[in-house]
């Protein structure tokens, strides 16, 4: 780990400031950074550190029936707030089926929607990557790319973003709360992160000394909250990345679909908003042919970066099973291993 | 560039200055403060090894900069028994054999007495793999720690609810 200036910044007028400067990175959490430290793949010359700003920490549920999330609320305490994941389960389930509790307690909202790809070529100093240093290639392409993206991909990185989080936040239309030195903004989190195209190493809209303060769900978000669900395939049952997951969101009147929501991870360097999908939904049955049909234009544009082609597949049924899991009313229920593929009958009796 | 940092460890108050800020807190409890319970595994967040409870919650010192702790309250391995008497943690972890080369035991018995003090397990030992799998056991115990927990963790509630003291 290099060598960096640390500072405790004691209010956002004063991080925002110091985080201007050449060099400096904010520190909340720090599971990612410090991580990326050790390796030697972020080298900040200053640490500014937000972790005691005032006012930073607390969920507001709005009288409107949304929630401003703070940027400093701990992963765990916000999928384990009662009234959070009542509202909005799908958001709690995606936090809780990433990392491990350990993680969970110490990492921020606000980190997770930031932290960086886990691509093994981005992770080791010794391959080139486009990321770290532009212009030097991208070796995960030809290289181990199962993982790797098969949506909004370039020839300059086929990386995927890693966040569970962020995938329903994307679905239900989460708004990022910025500070900076030109003031403040909202910016939706759908068009927060770019995808990679020429310019791999711009990962989001954040402009130097720019802050996130909150997290905002809208009122519509919690209108799905008896047909929500997070899904995730990974390689392991607990503590791994997603190879392809599902938000999807469901409100039913009668017999009939009248809005539904869709997002995915693991397939692109952003939660992927399928709104094809959602559109051919309306109106519709919540049936199996249904989801079947939503779940292939919402894999239309896909093409593998590598060998994985297997996951434009596996997304389609993951589309499937995450609609027919949400079209179960799950109002107060949490899987006991949150995102998993259980086997549907339990998961009816439970 | 010194700063100096107030930190209670297992009720004990410490004043250490830091002349570094990248001193992780597993570096300062383990090289400075001698209490080498706590174990040093992959240092990068991911075996858990290194786990303590920080302000009352179970995290990976390893990823934590000692530096930003001022004023913690931090429970470490070193600081569960009293006197002699094993915390029921511990004496569960003994009892069910949750152990073979014990590299891995600071960790996950720290990680154990979070997910309890957490209280999202239940009686339910897919929630407790599900809650202890941020900590690895290369020696593969994880039979033996799923069923320590489960049984710590009925002691811990009956003895609660008997108000019987800890």
């Amino acid at each position: 780990m290099n060598q960096f200036e640390y500072e405790l910044a004691p209010n956002v007028e004063n991080a925002v400031a110091s985080g201007r400067s050449n060099g400096a990175v904010f520190l909340a959490g720090g599971t990612n950074l410090i991580d990326l430290m050790k390796g030697n793949l972020v080298r900040p010359t200053r640490l500014v550190d937000i972790n005691r700003l005032p006012g930073l920490d607390r969920i507001e549920f709005l009288p409107d029936g949304g929630v401003r999330i703070g940027a400093l609320v701990r992963n765990s305490d916000l999928a384990h707030d009662p009234k959070f994941a009542r509202d909005f389960p799908a958001v709690a389930e995606a936090l809780l089926s990433g990392a491990s509790p350990q993680l969970r307690n110490a990492a921020t909202v606000a980190g997770n929607v930031m932290q960086r790809t886990r691509c093994p070529y981005f992770y080791d100093a010794a391959s080139a990557c486009n990321k770290r240093e532009p212009g030097a290639g991208c070796e995960a392409r030809g290289g181990h790319s199962r993982l790797q993206a098969i949506l909004g991909w370039s020839a300059h990185c086929i990386a995927t973003h890693p966040s569970d989080f962020s995938v329903p936040l994307v679905a239900f239309d989460a708004v990022v709360e910025i500070d900076g030195p030109q003031g403040r903004r909202d910016v939706a989190l759908e068009d927060f992160y770019l995808l990679p195209g020429n310019t791999p190493e711009r990962e989001t809209i954040l402009a130097p000394g720019e802050l996130i303060v909150a997290i905002r769900l809208p009122a519509q978000a919690a209108l799905f909250a008896g047909h929500a669900r997070y899904l995730k395939i990974r390689d392991r049952t607990s503590y791994a990345f997603a190879v392809v997951s599902a938000a999807a969101g469901l409100r039913i009147e009668g017999d009939r679909i009248v809005e539904a929501r869709l997002a995915l991870g693991g397939v692109a360097l952003k939660p992927w908003r399928a709104r094809a999908a959602e559109a051919c939904l309306m109106g519709r049955r919540a049936g199996r042919e249904e989801f079947a049909e939503a779940s292939m234009l919402a894999l239309q544009e896909a093409r593998p970066s590598g060998e994985n082609e297997f996951k434009i597949e596996l997304a389609r049924r993951l589309v499937v099973r995450a609609f027919e899991r949400t079209a179960i009313d799950n109002t107060a229920r949490l899987s006991p291993l949150p995102a998993s593929i259980v086997n549907l009958t339990e998961e009816i009796q439970r | 560039m010194n700063k100096s940092v107030n930190l209670s460890i297992n009720g004990t108050r410490h004043a250490v200055t830091l002349d570094d800020p990248r001193v992780t807190l597993l570096d300062l409890l383990r090289e400075r403060l001698d209490l080498t319970g706590t174990k040093k595994g992959c240092d990068r967040g991911q075996c858990g090894a290194c786990t303590i409870i920080l302000n009352g919650r179970r995290v990976n010192s390893c990823l934590t900069l000692a530096v930003s702790c001022g004023g913690a309250e931090i429970l470490t391995i070193e600081g569960l028994a009293q006197g002699d008497v094993l915390h029921p943690v511990q004496a569960a972890f003994i009892e069910h054999d949750a152990f073979q080369c014990g590299f891995c035991t600071p960790g996950q018995i720290m990680s154990a007495v979070g997910l309890i003090m957490e209280g999202q397990a239940g009686d339910d030992e897919e929630r407790i793999r599900e809650g202890m799998s941020g900590n690895l056991c290369r020696c593969g115990a994880y039979a033996g720690i799923t069923q320590a927990v489960r049984q710590a963790q009925a002691r811990m509630n009956e003895r609660e609810r008997t108000g019987e003291a800890a």
